[in-house]
């Protein structure tokens, strides 16, 4: 059987995995660390801290601010200086909690030791509630709250939990490192959490441009031995990571449109959450630290590194240490080339879901002008979700809002495929992308209406 | 030869007899019954379809203000006193006078007063780049330059001026529609009164930073330090969340604020004579002294009579 | 922090442009063009410089002086449309001729439509069927190949012209092939009359090979064209092969190859979709079929090639791309 592989658009951009041999190094601390109380898809947390406070590493210092949203903890010890707003790498302000580092003491009860604990707890409540309290978020891009991922809605069935290994994006290798060097760890964060969904097939999904760390995997599940958990190479191809794309690769479904993965049976996982999971459940270990690249295209080989970081770490301290920006960088990033965010301050510290700083040259990055549409069709053979990008940029022209959701404006996963493919180097993405906003709104604000005549039609029956 | 023609003649006049006969009777069985007046209400309306007033287009609004008991909800801004005018004696209502009003750019962060941190490389679009980030400057609430009020104005009245970076209101043409301000992300334009002889005073910042940060990210920032609000004797300025406001209704346009002012925030527009800065300072001083005084003189008197009410 | 640039994602971009993208088309023409200067000689020669030359030319002044917008010669397109345009005409086309067809071409059926990405039709075809029904003469009057420096250029008709006359004299297609001396081989290779763009199946195919290698085009549209050629003409000849030419013939004559490989995968006017581009062939080479067999004119390619150009906008209307969780 061939490699498997999604079936609708993708590109091929090189994979530029540069800092694939840098082993992970452990960042020392800096004097102050800045907790952010947005490190995750939903409401913000609430500080439960107050200014002077001693804090140890590990320690609750925000609460969730609602359903979506998580715990956030003390990445260090010491006092807390303030709390206050601080701009992320946007430039936008949000509440942070600032930390004078003093030493490096943890709560008690947290297992900092190498010892790989395979013994996994019974109690599936207990597992999801270490894993709440221990703030774990997905790693893989969109942080959203891993409690609420892995305790799917009562009557929906999970058949395969996904561990997202493919790292589709160019230049990133931290995944990859923890792949090689965490491998047992993420396979009994992936027992745990399939443990937690009620014992379905995993799949750890792992693309073919990392054939060691799929060798890995292999090794280390013969030596495991937990049932049902099987490693799949998969094409490169991006964006294979993504989660409708991955979910197709691996069980050949397709999650509808507005739908969720687990309306097809699927859940997906990043390794570097399944790795979280293990130290929260087996190490009582908030998520307080990450694996980060710090790489580029104008970055020398022997700069390049993989650290493990504390979230709250400031970029210009991580990047000082590394060696300083380089000359020719013209565009820092956090997160891959494809998906990543532009740095606009340096000086905005990492959250739990940072994944690198990526330095681009010049000629690498900079936008060149815009020329006429040739109509190529290049942007809808590349975009994975079948969307045909230059007739939405027409339809956004038009104000043409019916066609924009006919045309399903609203699936656009903001991968970048059509603006990376584009031979006219049109914005597609950034014109499309506030008319998806747009139509979204639409679309909940009728749902919400609807609803709201449902019960109104109920309410006289009563 | 000469049948071919005939039929063709014949064939082409039957055709076009059968289609007006369609026409006409579709033309007669679907006609919609509508108030004469929307039709002559319409007539009088500027016609720029610019939605100003609310509604979609001239027509929708016509429609709007035949149906409505009175003329209250309904004004042209585009067409202003004068159109509104005919539109009440069309309809005979009776018709509230409203004061011109004109957009205002209520941001001066010029290249010079807000140094760029950084260089935006997106799509030229306010809307996208707001949405992406803070914006090139220091300043997250100021104008990000890339002009959709422009594309939005539909009178030509707004340009991107290249040396500041900001638009510019062309006042003669601006027609208080009120489109820039609604496609501006940061809603740094007010729609705001036009004042007399086109006179007025505003604040033109936005900044809600405290005065060190915003003063940081721009030097025309204002700072929220409220001398205005202290200085200004009609009350009307407020200052809330770090950023002062001046209610047009309120002012008297007597520059006091303008002058006292520490970052030239406090902005007035088509004075006739330029702020004599000291002569203002030292007006209020003066008056401050004199109000010292007289406070002084109140105290003592008060104080004299409370020695005189104890003695007594 | 220094001023670093800060954009949208994605941050990074394909190698390909649309200039590489045109380049490449110029260099997928290459062979052909230096296979029909061996063989034309100068003649080609110079039609060629001028196409090319002119088209290039009014593209620069139109866009600069006329339209005063930023000048698009730099995407390599006119010079597309140049070269394509002097391989469908005939190497003893005097220069001014070709000019008129560049001009048409340029300025009438690209650029007053708004330019490159705008033109309902094929800018090279257009002009070349300009010229033909303005210009008959010179487009009818074929020299045969005489080598690079070869004596005066004897004029011919090509293998189809010779087989629409020969039919309406009553002649038999087998018959008018064995007089002719034609083969397969000579057809593939080169030694037949006709313009640069029909002389070399070979050379035109090589081409299209390395455009496909470059992943430039599709092959829907092509295979598509070749396939309802082929089936078309085979059930034709089936039924009568006195009457009607065998399908290989007809794939390697005329414009068939150059207009499926290169006029009709033109990106602008041609469709976005697989599906769209299997129709839009199937179309071409239908109507080219009936042309040829039916129609006055003995060769249909580029009249099909303009008619379903018109057809574009339904079809793009009609085939949209498998979406994703929409069944």
């Amino acid at each position: 059987m061939g490699k498997r592989t999604f079936s609708i658009g993708g590109i091929h951009p090189h994979d530029n995995k540069i800092a694939r041999g840098c082993a992970i190094e452990v960042l020392p601390l800096p004097q102050t660390v800045y907790i952010s109380m947005a490190q995750h898809l939903g409401a913000p947390a609430k500080p439960v801290v107050a200014v002077g406070d001693k804090v140890k590493a590990g320690q609750v210092i925000a609460e969730p601010g609602g359903f979506i949203s998580a715990f956030v903890h003390s990445s260090v010890s010491g006092t807390v200086k303030s709390i206050a707003p601080r701009q992320d790498i946007a430039g936008n302000w949000m509440t942070h909690v600032e930390i004078a580092v003093e030493g490096d003491e943890w709560v008690e009860g947290v297992d900092l030791s190498d010892t790989l604990v395979t013994e996994i707890p019974e109690d599936r409540n207990a597992i999801l509630e270490k894993i709440k309290a221990c703030g774990i978020v997905g790693l893989g891009g969109a942080t959203f709250p891993a409690h609420v991922k892995l305790n799917p809605a009562p009557g929906s069935k999970t058949e395969c939990l996904i561990l997202n290994g493919a790292e589709c994006e160019p230049f990133l290798t931290s995944d990859y490192r923890i792949m090689l060097e965490k491998t047992k760890e993420i396979i009994v964060g992936a027992a745990i959490m399939q443990k937690v969904l009620g014992g379905c097939h995993t799949v750890i999904g792992i693309e073919e441009n990392k054939p060691e760390a799929i060798e890995a995997m292999q090794k280390a599940l013969a030596e495991l031995k937990y049932k049902n958990i099987e490693v799949m190479s998969l094409m490169k191809r991006y964006p294979q990571g993504g989660e409708k794309q991955l979910i197709d690769a691996v069980m050949h479904r397709q999650v509808k449109s507005g739908g969720l993965p687990i309306s097809v049976g699927a859940v997906v996982q990043n390794v570097a959450t399944s790795l979280a999971v293990y130290e929260a459940v087996q190490k009582n270990k908030p998520l307080v630290t990450n694996t980060m690249t710090i790489t580029g295209d104008c970055l020398p080989v022997e700069k390049q590194h993989n650290y493990l970081f504390r979230i709250g770490m400031p970029l210009s301290y991580i990047a000082e240490y590394a060696g300083g920006v380089p000359e020719k960088a013209a565009k820092l990033i956090s997160g891959g080339p494809m998906m990543g965010k532009a740095i606009a301050n340096l000086d905005a510290c990492t959250v739990k879901g940072s994944s690198s700083i990526l330095y681009l040259s010049e000629e690498t990055t900079k936008r060149k002008e815009e020329t006429s549409c040739i109509r190529c069709g290049r942007c809808a053979d590349a975009c994975p979700m079948g969307l045909e990008p230059h007739l939405l940029r027409r339809l956004v022209n038009a104000g043409d809002v019916e066609g924009l959701e006919a045309n399903a404006v609203q699936d656009c996963i903001e991968c970048g495929c059509c603006l990376y493919s584009c031979p006219a180097y049109i914005p597609l993405l950034d014109i499309i992308r506030p008319a998806k906003g747009q139509v979204m709104g639409i679309i909940r604000n009728r749902a919400a209406a609807a609803k709201a005549a449902a019960e109104a039609a109920k309410a006289p029956q009563k | 030869m000469t049948t071919t023609i005939i039929w063709t003649i014949v064939i082409l006049a039957a055709l076009g007899l059968v289609l007006s006969l369609i026409l006409f009777f579709v033309a007669k069985k679907f006609k919609v019954e509508e108030d004469p007046r929307i039709d002559e209400v319409e007539k009088v309306m500027p016609g720029a379809n610019c939605g100003g007033c609310g509604f979609a287009g001239c027509r929708a609004f016509a429609d709007a203000a035949v149906k409505a008991p009175n003329l209250d909800n309904n004004y042209c801004p585009v067409g202003g006193n004068d159109v509104m005018k005919k539109v009440a004696a069309i309809l005979g209502y009776e018709m509230k006078e409203k004061a011109p009003m004109v957009a205002v750019v209520r941001c001066n962060g010029t290249c010079e007063n807000r140094p760029r941190t950084n260089i935006y490389d997106g799509v030229k679009s306010c809307k996208v780049k707001a949405a992406l980030y803070s914006g090139d400057t220091g300043c997250a609430y100021g104008c990000v330059g890339c002009g959709d009020c422009v594309a939005a104005c539909q009178f030509g009245a707004i340009s991107m001026d290249p040396a500041t970076g900001l638009p510019v209101v062309d006042e003669n043409k601006c027609t208080a529609c009120g489109a820039c301000s609604k496609a501006c992300p940061k809603h740094v334009i007010e729609i705001r009164n036009k004042g007399p002889r086109n006179m007025r005073m505003y604040v033109s910042c936005i900044n809600k930073d405290k005065g060190p940060v915003a003063k940081k990210a721009c030097a025309a920032a204002c700072i929220g330090c409220g001398i205005c609000a202290k200085t200004c004797t009609h009350d009307a300025i407020t200052v809330q969340d770090n950023v002062a406001y001046i209610d047009f209704g309120k002012c008297k346009l007597c520059r006091e604020c303008e002058a006292m002012c520490p970052t030239g925030a406090i902005h007035g527009i088509n004075f006739p004579k330029p702020l004599d800065k000291d002569a203002v300072k030292a007006r209020i001083a003066e008056r401050k002294r004199k109000a010292k005084e007289a406070e002084d003189a109140a105290k003592a008197a008060a104080a004299a009579a409370e020695t005189n009410k104890e003695e007594a | 922090m220094g001023k670093y640039l800060v954009s949208p994602n994605p941050h990074i971009h394909a190698k390909e442009s649309t200039s590489t993208l045109m380049r490449d088309v110029v260099i997928a023409l290459l062979p052909a063009v230096i296979v029909s200067v061996v063989f034309y000689g100068l003649g080609e020669l110079v039609v060629l410089g001028v196409s090319v030359a002119s088209c290039v030319l009014l593209e620069y002044l139109i866009t600069r002086y006329m339209l005063k917008k930023p000048s698009t010669v730099c995407d390599w397109s006119a010079a597309v449309t140049g070269l394509l345009l002097a391989m469908n005409l005939p190497a003893s086309t005097p220069w001014w001729v070709v000019v008129m067809g560049a001009i048409f071409a340029i300025g009438v059926a690209k650029l007053t439509f708004g330019g490159l990405g705008q033109n309902v039709f094929n800018p090279a075809i257009a002009g070349r069927v300009f010229l033909l029904v303005s210009y008959p003469t010179y487009m009818t009057s074929w020299a045969m190949p005489q080598g690079l420096f070869g004596a005066d250029a004897v004029s011919g008709a090509t293998p189809l012209g010779v087989i629409k006359e020969g039919l309406m004299q009553g002649a038999s297609v087998p018959q008018l092939m064995a007089e002719n001396g034609w083969s397969y081989g000579s057809m593939l290779f080169a030694n037949i009359g006709g313009s640069a763009g029909e002389i070399s199946a070979i050379a035109l195919l090589a081409g299209f090979v390395y455009l496909l290698v470059r992943g430039v085009i599709k092959p829907y549209i092509t295979l598509s064209i070749w396939a309802t050629v082929f089936v078309f003409s085979g059930l034709m000849w089936l039924i009568n092969p006195a009457q009607f030419t065998d399908p290989i013939f007809n794939l390697l004559t005329g414009g068939m190859i150059l207009g499926s490989c290169f006029m009709a995968t033109d990106y602008v006017t041609s469709p976005m979709s697989n599906k769209g581009g299997i129709l839009f062939g199937f179309g071409i080479g239908l109507i080219a079929m009936l042309i040829r067999y039916f129609g006055s004119y003995p060769e249909g390619v580029s009249f099909a090639i303009l008619i379903m150009n018109m057809c574009v906008p339904l079809i793009n209307r009609a085939f949209h791309q498998k979406k994703y969780g929409r069944a």
